[in-house]
């Protein structure tokens, strides 16, 4: 790539392949590479920085990350990791052995997360959906109301699901104070961040949190249903339900594919949620995955066990997230 | 998307015919200022019910979709409302109020806590540190990504395929996947070179990039695609090299969509808790880490909590809600389509 002058017969190529680049007063000789390695290379150039960045950011730490995943990487060898010695597949055997405590614990954990999972998506979609069809005609103080169903989720999540630690606090929260003091629904206070109701008060934050991402996403989608759909449909006397069920659901049917699977991979991977409403180390009925790794590997400093769950979550993820592309098909729109 | 086009047309020309209980009146009272072409469209509204032409018909605007839509949106206003509610209410309260029974309305309203932030935790500190981690992430990321996604959009070039997979499949990986080789390697590095990489704020916008980059190079592609290549072949015709074109043209293009990504980045950066959990000591906490530092006290200031919360909170949220429009365009072209 250092060569100054072009090599012999490049001039004759050149003006074919790049004549269009440059205008006629640019003068030649400031050319440091002939013409066609120029505009072979430009887009690799372009994508310099992007790459080396990616190799340092995303594919060395992955790579470094199935490594540790071989190794038994305790507290003692984390400042030099190079001399953990290799325990081979131990970390993955002990992670999936589900007769054992830390096999058992993390199945368990699996499983919390994808009931979370499963009950948050659709429990954000429903109301995404659903609100977004209500206001897709215009009514008095719309613009009002989108801008607030908005604003939890462009809240920064800290202070969001702070304010809902606040919320569900036993003595002074507001939510016994109105199902308690006000309603009388409880007998007693229950407590919402520990023991078993802690997963109704995390899936409660995180459809919260969630839905209005769903609603701007359709909102937007429904905007591009042609109305022409809608007024043949009243010509030939077709009522709002037979509107909504014929229309207006399966023109959403490609936006919710990948919708889907968007607030499947955030909901299934968050760790902000249950970590700012709980800490470090989440009551047993909320446990999410994240929160469990992140807890086996800096509570307990067992590195080598953390990544091994964490190269198994990411297999789970590819896993589900290839065959759902395979299902529906999602996302194949763009020509790359 | 442009709301300008789509919630203009004022719903049914003639709703008053739905008498009593009907639609809300005034249809062209709504979202203020939205509509350039309002009180021109005298057919039906995009959405459900009648046409206007139709409008003698029996068969609409129907009463009990009105009704469905007056409880469904009253239910999901309380539930998107009252923990903002709360919020703003309880940051005007003095403490009692916030430390014995939860009271709706204050004994007395205080700006009190507004002062008393800055001492109880080192607040203006937290705040800078987001300010400069998150502010350097999205800088980064974004004149990075301006250049990659160019080339995506523009030039069709071995191995395009095997990058945008790439960019695309990391946004979808666990943080935690990356948060541990991270630190790992930031850990070791710093021990074999002396310095203290790991707690620095140049580390943490380090593991920032791996979720503001590709989101920001997935989301410009999406927007360059949207800008007419007759554009920078003109440039390029005119005598601009390629990155005149892309400088000159295609930039100055993209603002509305380059500013909305900034902004979303920033947000991102901004509201980012599992790394900088790990990745801060108590000189470069962010904002993030530092709020649950009111936790710690022996006794919980929850007005100053919530104080400190919503001034971490409003210019992000105002910043949401100005560039929300640009921001569907890019995440709808980028992401969902």
């Amino acid at each position: 790539m250092t060569t100054l002058s072009p090599p012999p017969g490049s001039e004759a190529a050149a003006p074919s392949a790049g004549a269009a680049d440059d205008g006629p007063s640019r003068p030649r000789r400031r050319r440091i590479l002939p013409d066609r390695l120029r505009r072979a290379g430009l887009p690799y150039l372009l994508l310099l920085p992007a790459l080396v960045l990616e190799l340092l950011i995303h594919l060395a730490p992955m790579a470094v990350g199935v490594v540790m995943s071989f190794k038994e990487l305790t507290q003692q060898y984390i400042r030099n990791w190079g001399e953990a010695p290799w325990t081979g597949a131990d970390n993955f055997r002990i992670a999936v052995d589900v007769n054992a405590p830390v096999g058992e614990a993390l199945l368990h954990s699996f499983l919390v997360t994808c009931a979370f999972t499963v009950l948050a998506v659709s429990l954000a979609w429903l109301l995404g959906v659903t609100a977004a069809i209500l206001m897709q005609e215009s009514f008095r103080g719309r613009g009002v109301l989108r801008a607030l169903f908005l604003t939890p989720y462009a809240l920064p999540v800290y202070t969001a699901v702070i304010t809902w630690s606040f919320l569900l606090q036993r003595d002074g929260g507001m939510v016994n104070h109105v199902i308690h003091d006000q309603l009388g629904l409880t007998d007693s206070e229950p407590f919402w961040l520990i023991g078993d109701n802690s997963f109704v008060a995390l899936v409660v934050v995180a459809v919260w949190r969630t839905w209005p991402f769903a609603f701007l996403i359709l909102m937007a989608a429904l905007q591009n249903i042609p109305k022409e759909l809608y007024e043949a449909a009243q010509v030939d006397g077709a009522g709002i339900r037979q509107q909504i069920r014929r229309i207006t659901l399966p023109s959403l049917r490609p936006v919710n594919q990948v919708l889907v699977l968007v607030l499947f991979l955030w909901t299934f991977n968050d760790f902000n949620v249950p970590y700012i409403l709980f800490g470090k180390s989440a009551p047993e009925a909320a446990d999410l995955i994240s929160i469990h790794i992140y807890q086996a590997s800096f509570v307990t400093w067992d590195f080598g066990s953390g990544s091994a769950m964490s190269v198994l979550l990411l297999l789970f993820l590819l896993l589900v997230t290839g065959g759902y592309l395979l299902a529906t098909g999602a996302g194949r729109k763009r020509d790359v | 998307m442009s709301e300008a086009t789509a919630t203009t047309a004022p719903a049914g020309g003639s709703r008053h015919e739905a008498g009593p209980g009907g639609p809300a009146p005034a249809a062209g009272a709504d979202d203020g200022g939205t509509g350039t072409a309002r009180g021109s469209g005298s057919r039906g509204g995009r959405g459900y019910g009648r046409t206007g032409s139709r409008a003698a018909s029996p068969t609409a605007p129907p009463l009990s979709f009105v009704w469905t839509r007056r409880v469904v949106l009253t239910l999901l206003t309380l539930f998107a409302a009252t923990p903002l509610l709360v919020m703003v209410s309880s940051s005007l309260k003095p403490l009692e109020d916030v430390t014995d029974r939860f009271r709706w309305i204050p004994s007395v309203l205080t700006i009190s806590p507004y002062v008393d932030i800055w001492s109880t935790v080192p607040l203006a500190d937290y705040f800078v540190n987001s300010l400069i981690v998150a502010g350097a992430a999205t800088g980064c990321s974004v004149l990075i990504a301006t250049f990659a996604a160019y080339a995506v959009s523009r030039y069709r070039f071995r191995g395009k395929r095997l990058f945008t997979v790439t960019i695309l499949s990391t946004q979808m990986f666990p943080g935690i996947l990356f948060l541990l080789p991270l630190f790992l390697i930031f850990v070791n590095l710093g021990n074999a070179t002396g310095i203290a990489l790991y707690g620095s704020r140049g580390a943490l916008i380090v593991t920032y990039l791996t979720f503001t980059l590709p989101f920001s190079i997935w989301m410009l592609i999406g927007y360059f695609d949207s800008i007419p290549r007759d554009l920078d072949e003109a440039a390029l015709t005119d005598g601009c090299g390629p990155l005149g074109a892309l400088m000159r043209v295609v930039v100055p293009a993209a603002v509305p969509g380059i500013v909305a990504v900034a902004v979303y980045s920033f947000m991102t950066a901004w509201g980012e808790v599992l790394f900088a959990s790990v990745m801060t000591n108590e000189t470069t906490r962010t904002l993030a880490i530092g709020l649950q530092g009111y936790a710690t006290q022996t006794q919980v200031y929850w007005n100053q909590v919530m104080a400190a919360s919503l001034v971490a909170s409003v210019p992000i949220v105002a910043g949401f809600l100005l560039l929300q429009r640009y921001l569907v365009t890019g995440l709808t072209a980028g992401a969902v389509k």
